[in-house]
C-alpha cells in the first residue's frame, strides 16, 4: 500500500487520504462539518467500506464537507483503489 | 387714532392676561452672506466630543444600523472609541450583526457591551455567544419587531450613532450622495429611521460631508444632534454582489420554477398583485420566471416591497412593477435607483413592516418568497441557528412578511450537503408555521393544512403537492439519524414574537 487521495474539499463532498498503517488496525481521523450530529456515522461508513475491501491496517485522514454516506463510500473506495493499485470495479 | 404707540397698554394687558412677555427689538440682523455658513454648524463635532456631548453614561443603550452589511465600519468605529473612553456595560442595539463585527468580542470581554439586541448574528461573533461568552442573553428580534419596540419604548435609545453616506453639517443625511466627492452607498436607511426619530441623541457619522442644503433627505436635520465626518462609514462593495448575477446551479433552478409555478397558480397572481422576494439564488431565478408569465399574461404588479434587487429594478424600469418600496437595499443597483427614482420610495423599518401599524406595508403584502435554514412538519421555520446549535443568520423580516401576507413561500433544498432543511422539529422557533403557507422543494411542494384551496389550486395545476412528514422522512432516509446536539444549559439568546412576547430561547453549545 502507498498513499492515496480522493475526493475534494468542494460542500457535499469529502477528502479521503489513505497511508499504510505503523500499527495493525485502522486508524480514522474525521474532521467534519457536521462532526456534531454525523460524526460517528460518517467514521463507520469508512470503516465498514474499507474492511469490506478487505483493508483492515490503514491510516485515514478525512475532511468532509457533508457528504452523503454514498459519496463517502465512493471516495473511500477510489482512495483504496489508488492506494492498493487493487482495481476492485474489474471483473 | 389705533396706532402701536397707543395700544401699548393694551400689549402689556394682554400680555400679562396671556402670561407671556412683551416683544422687543431685536439687535441688528447678520448681514455677511450666508454661503459660508452651508458648511458649518455647531453640530459639527469630532467623535469623541459628540459622544462627550450625548451625556451618554455606563449602562445606556446605543444603536446602529446594518445598511452597510459586510462593508459596515461604523460599528467598530464606534465601539472602539467608547472603548477607548472608558465606558462600560453598554447595550448595543442594531438592526442587525454580521461576520465584520468579531472585533464586538474583545468590548463583550472587556465589560465595554454586556448587553445586545439584534435580529441577527453571524460568523465569529455569533460563535462566541453560541458558546456563551455573555452573561447576558442577546435578544433576538424581526425588523419589524425592532422597528415597533424603538417606537413602543421596549428599546429606549439613549444614543443612534448613524453611519449616512451623505450628510451636511446641519444633519440633513441620506444612504447615498449628490456631490462628486461620494465615498459609499447604502440607498436605503430604513432600519435606522426609527433610530433617528426615537433616540434621545442621533450623532450621523458620515464620509461625503456635502454643504447645506442636502435635499432631499432620509434624515431631517431637526431629529440629529450631531454630525461627525470620518474617513469611511463602509464599503458599498460589499452590501452584495453589485451586478445581477444569474444562478447557474440547476437545483436552484428547479426550485425557482417551482416557487413561480406556485405564485402563478396560487390565485394572487393577478394584476396589481405586491410581492417580495429575498436574495437568494432561488429567490432572485424564481423572479425571472414570474416576470416572464406578467409579459405573458399582461399582468403587472402594484408594489415590490423589502429588500430590493437589481432584478425588481429592472422589471419597475421595464413597466411591471408600480412602485418599489424599499426598507434595504441589496445591491449598488437598487440603491442607485433610490437615489434616482422618485417612485422608488424609502421606508422606515415601521412603515415596513411593524405589527402595530395598520399601514405597515407587509399588511398589504399579497406574496413573499422566504428561504429558510429549516422547516419542521408543523411549517415552523429557523433562520437563525444552524443545525448544529450554533447561531448563523438572521431573522430579518420573516416572520413579519409571513405572517402580514396573503400567501407566504418558503424554497429550500431538501438537504444542504448532509443537513436536513425539512425536520421533524426546527432547532430555534423563529417564524409559526401557522403563518407559512407552502413549502417549496425539489421533492415536491408541501402545503399547510390550513389553507387546502391553495392545495387544491397547485394540484388542478399539476404541481406536485406532498405531505410534508414524507419530506421529512424522505430527508431522514438519506442522512440517517443526527445525534443529539451538545447544548449547554446556559441561556444565550432570546426570541421575542411580532408583540414583543418570548417566543423561544437558545441554547449555549460547544
Amino acid at each position: 500500500m502507498k498513499e492515496a487521495s480522493a475526493g475534494t474539499l468542494e460542500s457535499g463532498d469529502i477528502l479521503v487520504r489513505i497511508a499504510p498503517a505503523e500499527k495493525p488496525g485502522l486508524d480514522v481521523h474525521l474532521e467534519s462539518s457536521v462532526a456534531y450530529q454525523f460524526g460517528e456515522q460518517i467514521k463507520q461508513v469508512i470503516t465498514e467500506t474499507l474492511n469490506g475491501l478487505g483493508i483492515n491496517d490503514a491510516v485515514v485522514d478525512a475532511t468532509d464537507k457533508g457528504a452523503l454516506d454514498c459519496t463517502i463510500r465512493a471516495r473511500v473506495t477510489a482512495a483504496a483503489v489508488r492506494a492498493t493499485g487493487k482495481d476492485v470495479w474489474a471483473d | 387714532m389705533n396706532t402701536l404707540e397707543e395700544r401699548k397698554a393694551l400689549i402689556e394687558a394682554t400680555a400679562q392676561r396671556m402670561g407671556k412677555e412683551i416683544h422687543t427689538e431685536s439687535p441688528a440682523k447678520a448681514t455677511e452672506p450666508r454661503t459660508a455658513l452651508q458648511h458649518e454648524s455647531p453640530k459639527l463635532v469630532s467623535l469623541e466630543e459628540a459622544i462627550r456631548r450625548t451625556g451618554l453614561r455606563d449602562g445606556m443603550t446605543i444603536s446602529f444600523h446594518h445598511h452597510f452589511r459586510g462593508g459596515d465600519k461604523v460599528i467598530n468605529m464606534v465601539v472602539a472609541k467608547l472603548a477607548e473612553m472608558g465606558f462600560k456595560d453598554l447595550h448595543l442595539a442594531s438592526s442587525s450583526l454580521i461576520d465584520v463585527h468579531e472585533p464586538l468580542i474583545e468590548h463583550i470581554k472587556n465589560g465595554v457591551i454586556t448587553r445586545i439586541s439584534t435580529s441577527g448574528l453571524r460568523g465569529e461573533l455569533a460563535k462566541a455567544i453560541s458558546s456563551g461568552i455573555m452573561q447576558e442573553p442577546v435578544v433576538f428580534r424581526s425588523h419589524g419587531t425592532r422597528g415597533a419596540a424603538i417606537a413602543n419604548g421596549d428599546i429606549h435609545i439613549d444614543v443612534a450613532f448613524i453611519g449616512a453616506s451623505s450628510a451636511d453639517p446641519m444633519g440633513n443625511s441620506c444612504g447615498y450622495s449628490r456631490s462628486e466627492n461620494a465615498k459609499s452607498i447604502c440607498g436605503s436607511l430604513g432600519y435606522a429611521l426609527p433610530d433617528a426619530q426615537h433616540a434621545d441623541k442621533v450623532v450621523i457619522l458620515t464620509d461625503d460631508l456635502v454643504p447645506y442644503p442636502n435635499h432631499p433627505a432620509s434624515i431631517s436635520e431637526n431629529l440629529v444632534d450631531y454630525v461627525v465626518e470620518v474617513e469611511s462609514v463602509g464599503d458599498s462593495s460589499k452590501i452584495a454582489s453589485g451586478a445581477i448575477r444569474d444562478t447557474k446551479n440547476p437545483r436552484d433552478i428547479l426550485l425557482a420554477q417551482q416557487a413561480a409555478r406556485v405564485i402563478i397558480n396560487s390565485g394572487y397572481f393577478r394584476d396589481g398583485f405586491s410581492i417580495q422576494t429575498g436574495s437568494g439564488g432561488a429567490s432572485l431565478a424564481a423572479v425571472k420566471f414570474i416576470r416572464e408569465e406578467m409579459l405573458h399574461q399582461g399582468i403587472k404588479a402594484s408594489f415590490a416591497l423589502g429588500g430590493i434587487t437589481a432584478h425588481m429594478v429592472k422589471m419597475h424600469e421595464e413597466g411591471l412593477i408600480g412602485r418599489l418600496v424599499d426598507v434595504q437595499s441589496f445591491d449598488k443597483v437598487a440603491a442607485e435607483s433610490l437615489k434616482n427614482d422618485p417612485m422608488h420610495q424609502e421606508v422606515s423599518a415601521n412603515e415596513y413592516a411593524s405589527a402595530d401599524e395598520a399601514g405597515s406595508a407587509t399588511h398589504l403584502l399579497d406574496i413573499v418568497i422566504l428561504s429558510a435554514l429549516e422547516v419542521d412538519v408543523n411549517f415552523n421555520v429557523n433562520v437563525l441557528v444552524g443545525s448544529d446549535g450554533v447561531i448563523r443568520g438572521a431573522i430579518g423580516g420573516h416572520p413579519d412578511t409571513a405572517a402580514d401576507s396573503a400567501l407566504s413561500i418558503i424554497v429550500c433544498p431538501l438537504l444542504r450537503g448532509r443537513i436536513p432543511c425539512v425536520v421533524d422539529e426546527v432547532t430555534t422557533l423563529i417564524t409559526p408555521g401557522s403563518s407559512v403557507d407552502v413549502v417549496v422543494t425539489e421533492y415536491g411542494i408541501a402545503v399547510n393544512p390550513r389553507r387546502p384551496e391553495l392545495a387544491e389550486r397547485l394540484e388542478a395545476a399539476g404541481l406536485k403537492v406532498v405531505d410534508i412528514h414524507a419530506l421529512a422522512q424522505r430527508a431522514r432516509r438519506v442522512i440517517g439519524n443526527p445525534a443529539p446536539l451538545p447544548f449547554g444549559d446556559k441561556v444565550v439568546g432570546v426570541v421575542l414574537d411580532r408583540q414583543g412576547r418570548v417566543q423561544d430561547v437558545i441554547k449555549s453549545i460547544g
